[in-house]
């Protein structure tokens, strides 16, 4: 690799995990040996929590109720709407209760295998481990979790693992799950032990003689921007797939407060990582700004097909079986249509691309239920399915029973973020990154059910834990607005602000967004080539000169601007579109959601590299014309052995 | 797609290739309000090649795109997950809360208008939920609701194995259909009176429902229902718009649950911490 995109620095470690005990041993060992802070003391630390989904909600509520004092920011007038309250399928938990052969092992097991062997083994056993507690929590907090006529709980298998672990409250787990931890936070706020900042967006991190010790936020409402101090700050503030612009995430979902942390010191690992979910329903036209997930249960009953021929516009019903192809069922017997999602969702490009594509623009494929309709009847397939029917007709228009759904490949989750140990404490000693905001447990490719499940183990059981380490220190020598770490920080804030509502030119945040994002998404997407990812890199560098001459924001800072927001987060998922690139671009292998065209097999499958790229690329950001530096944390498996994936 | 003050000077439409359908002309009268002290006012709005399949979110989107452009403020409106969730989206459509479809204004989709029709859009209308901007308004009155008791107390790591409390499946059932409240607001936009008896309702009969809910049963309605008045909710007298505009389709059952407990908790003694 070129030296002019990033330099190589000193490998990195997790040096917290207690790994001279077997892996099922490490995280009560870590617990028993990291430090406690007794109750009396706990009243004099204070942390700062970012973010209120699953992770932030049940971590401040839990740090609340220890007694410590937490200060929690979210940017929505309600921590209830955090965007976890979307998530539709459910919590994987190593219950058993299906007595199925199901154990913490086999979680473990699971997870490993399905992130492609690109995530930690410890911090793995850790999430299967504390799984089963999660699940204890959530009921006693009143989480109705869909029951038998027993009055047990329901469980239903998910992602195509062989046991029946998933939790669900029908197809709105997320949302259960938030309010739990919503309630539970609301709780402690009337408690007075959480400090509520609502409608409040963190814009930097505020860092004193090396460690974290507050931020400096941005009052939504007011426009105020002021500085907040304690002696640990967490960070959950999710993850970052808007940076493709069109994604299933929510509006508001941004890279800033993480990508803010980065530019203060915390290293950024894997940020190239990205979930590709194979059935959302299709764009539509160029206003559109959002993409709606279906639910992969679909595709148990619906086969996927596009005509032969290219160019084929004739109504589906009136193509005949001798024109279409069932691709997924031609190129993958044995698993046909429930290949996994990364595979569903490369073959759907890769039909598209060949423009045999349906639907406007070409971007899109059939999931059609004729058949099952024909071999079920109409009321079977209505008793499965008919909520996501209907979600179909309210968006498209269109009648899914009549016509095929069309169906085609989204972003939904970021499995990089910022790198952590196994305490996860970043790079930066006194911030914590906890749920999607973090990198350390999904590796390349994040299984179904499991993205719910870290959020709430790290938030209610993991970072409770070993935050305590690092406050036995403390408190730390007492930080208000007047260091000059903190004038710093704030001066900076203010200068950006004013700066991107002085350019007054000719765009507007979101035509950056949007260009940024199609860019994104066609070089960095679910393919990448080296000479795509330079072109790509060019083409940021361009975007990022433009948008700091030519951004037009109307209004003041003194007061409620949602242009003005949008437009700061522009300005960080330009500066993280970049590294995303060179991430993928050093990364000459295929693993997961991640495909690079130059590593296939003679079959056109992804082709890992373990022997050269079995670690977490770990960057460290480097001031303005310097290029990242590149950390490597190898990845060592012990107790999951490294196999090559085949559905054939 | 053009968006014009009503007095100023027409442009020249951009197309909007990704639609399938013709593009719809419409009149928007939207109500601006600079801030909560200051004085609002319906302005009227001109927008044409609108595609039957935005949502009404977009359609908004369009608008504020244009009005940037000319260099006014855009209309400030509260949004975020755009899958009709997260209960952030809301405002009244031609008095409706969230329009003639009963979803969040993020799903409805301008399909349900025609060609050439005036809509009138406004905030949610209700003392406690006062006007921040535009369209935002400030419904944290509905977190204070919660703070006041809308939870089980049960500090993390102190729950008992999950299969130690069974819940009839009926009951588990009955309790998810009200917990599926999305907090949006729109139950006391609809009311006459203000009224945020459907949310506290929903809240009320999700917990009471459930075995691990029993023991701060009576002091969770008492305490729920005062906060409302403290936050300067109306009273329910029974009308049912909040059920018929509710998102979620809360039934107005769950109001007759409240109302039950909350008789059941006075007459046990149960009285409002001041």
């Amino acid at each position: 690799m070129p030296l002019e995109l990033f330099n190589v620095g000193e490998p990195i470690a997790d040096t917290k995990a207690p790994t001279d005990v077997p892996i099922g041993e490490r995280w009560s060992e870590r617990k028993f040996r990291g430090r406690l802070v007794n109750p009396a003391n706990r009243r004099k630390l204070t942390i700062i929590v970012v973010g209120t989904g699953l992770a932030g909600g049940s971590a401040a509520a839990t740090l609340g109720e220890a007694g410590y004092k937490v200060k929690s920011f979210w940017y929505q007038d309600s921590p209830r709407r955090a965007h976890s309250v979307a998530a539709q399928g459910g919590i994987n938990a190593a219950k058993n209760y299906r007595n199925d052969g199901d154990s913490v092992h086999r979680l473990f097991y699971d997870t490993v295998k399905g992130g492609d062997f690109r995530s930690r083994e410890n911090n793995v056993h850790r999430l299967a481990e504390v799984s089963v507690n999660i699940i204890d929590q959530c009921v006693a907090q009143g989480v109705p979790f869909a029951r038998e006529y027993g009055g047990l709980l329901d469980n239903r298998s998910f992602g195509g693992t062989q046991v029946s672990r998933t939790f669900y409250a029908r197809g709105q787990t997320g949302q259960q799950l938030l309010y739990g931890a919503y309630q539970a936070l609301e709780r402690q706020i009337a408690a007075g032990t959480v400090e509520q900042n609502a409608r409040t967006e963190m814009l930097d991190l505020i860092v004193v003689d090396g460690r974290a010790r507050g931020i400096v936020a941005r009052d939504l409402v007011t426009g105020e921007i002021s500085t907040h101090f304690a002696d640990a700050v967490v960070i959950a503030s999710g993850g970052y797939g808007n940076v493709f612009y069109l994604s299933t995430n929510a509006k508001g979902s941004n890279t800033t407060a993480i990508w803010r942390a980065h530019k203060r010191g915390a290293y950024f690992a894997n940020p190239c990582y990205t979930q590709i979910h194979p059935t959302c329903i299709p764009v539509k036209g160029d206003y559109q700004s959002k993409l709606t997930l279906m639910s992969e249960s679909l595709r148990n009953d619906g086969r996927v097909w596009v005509p032969k021929e290219r160019g084929d516009d004739r109504d589906p019903r009136e193509i005949p079986e001798s024109d279409r192809d069932y691709y997924l069922e031609r190129l993958y017997p044995s698993f046909g249509n429930l290949v996994p999602r990364d595979i569903a969702s490369r073959q759907a490009k890769n039909v598209c691309d060949e423009g045999r594509g349906v639907g406007p623009g070409g971007l899109g494929v059939y999931l059609d239920f004729a058949e099952a309709i024909e071999r079920l009847g109409r009321p079977a397939v209505e008793a499965k399915y008919g909520n996501l029917f209907d979600m179909y007709a309210q968006i498209t228009g269109e009648d899914p029973y009549a016509v095929p759904m069309r169906i085609y490949p989204a972003v939904h989750y970021t499995m990089g973020g910022l790198w952590v140990d196994y305490d996860l404490q970043s790079t930066i000693p006194g911030m914590f990154v906890i749920g999607e905001a973090n990198f350390s447990d999904h590796g390349a490719n994040r299984l179904g059910a499991s993205a719910l499940m870290q959020g709430l183990a790290d938030g209610y059981f993991v970072l409770p834990s070993t935050i305590s380490s690092y406050l036995a220190d403390g408190p730390f020598e007492k930080v208000d607005e007047s260091h000059p770490a903190a004038v710093e920080a704030l001066t900076g804030v203010q200068e950006q602000v004013q700066k991107l509502l002085s350019i007054n030119g000719n765009r507007t945040p979101a035509s950056f967004h949007r260009e940024v994002g199609q860019l994104m998404w066609d070089l960095c997407g679910m393919e990448r080539t080296d000479e795509g990812l330079r072109k790509a890199i060019d083409r940021i560098q361009e975007i990022r000169q433009e948008f700091w001459t030519n951004l037009k924001v109307t209004g003041d800072w003194h007061s409620f601007n949602q242009t003005l927001e949008h437009a700061g987060r522009v300005a960080d998922f330009i500066e993280l579109a970049e590294l995303m690139c060179i991430d993928a671009l050093h990364r000459r292998e295929s693993c997961g959601g991640h495909f690079r065209a130059e590593s296939q097999t003679p079959e056109g499958e992804a082709l890992r590299d373990d022997e050269n790229f079995a670690y977490v690329a770990a960057w460290e950001w480097t001031p303005e014309g310097q290029p990242p530096v590149l950390h490597r944390e190898d990845l060592e498996y012990e107790y999951v052995h490294l196999a090559q994936r085949s559905y054939k | 797609m053009t968006a014009t003050r009503h007095d100023a000077p027409m442009r020249s439409s951009v197309g909007n290739p990704g639609a399938e359908k013709r593009g719809m002309n419409l009149t928007l009268r939207i109500w601006r309000q600079q801030g909560p002290t200051v004085k609002g006012k319906m302005v009227t709005y001109k927008i044409t090649d609108i595609s039957p399949d935005m949502s009404f979110l977009e359609m908004l989107d369009v608008l504020n795109e244009q009005l940037i452009m000319q260099g006014d403020d855009p209309v400030a409106f509260d949004h975020d997950c755009r899958e009709g969730i997260c209960g952030m989206c809301g405002v009244m459509i031609n008095g409706q809360a969230h329009g003639p479809q009963q979803t969040t204004t993020c799903q409805l989709h301008m399909r349900s208008f025609a060609d050439g029709d005036t809509i009138d859009i406004e905030p949610w209308r209700a003392t406690a939920f006062p006007i921040i901007k535009d369209l935002a308004v400030d419904r944290r009155a509905l977190d204070r609701i919660i703070q006041s008791g809308g939870y089980i107390s049960v500090p993390t790591g102190t729950a008992p194995e999950a299969h130690a409390t069974p819940v009839p499946k009926a009951d588990s059932d009955a309790a998810f259909d009200a917990a599926t409240c999305i907090g949006c607001g729109a139950c006391v936009a609809a009311c006459p009176n203000a009224s945020s008896m459907l949310f506290t309702a929903a809240k009320v009969t999700h917990l009471g429902l459930l075995p691990q809910g029993q023991p701060e049963r009576n002091d969770r309605v008492v305490n729920m229902v005062a906060q409302q008045d403290r936050e300067g909710f109306g009273g329910c007298t029974n009308i049912g718009e909040c059920s018929a505009a509710c998102p979620k389709g809360i039934s107005m059952e769950t109001i007759s649950r409240l109302n039950h407990d909350l008789l059941g908790a006075l007459r046990a003694g149960a009285r409002p911490k001041s």
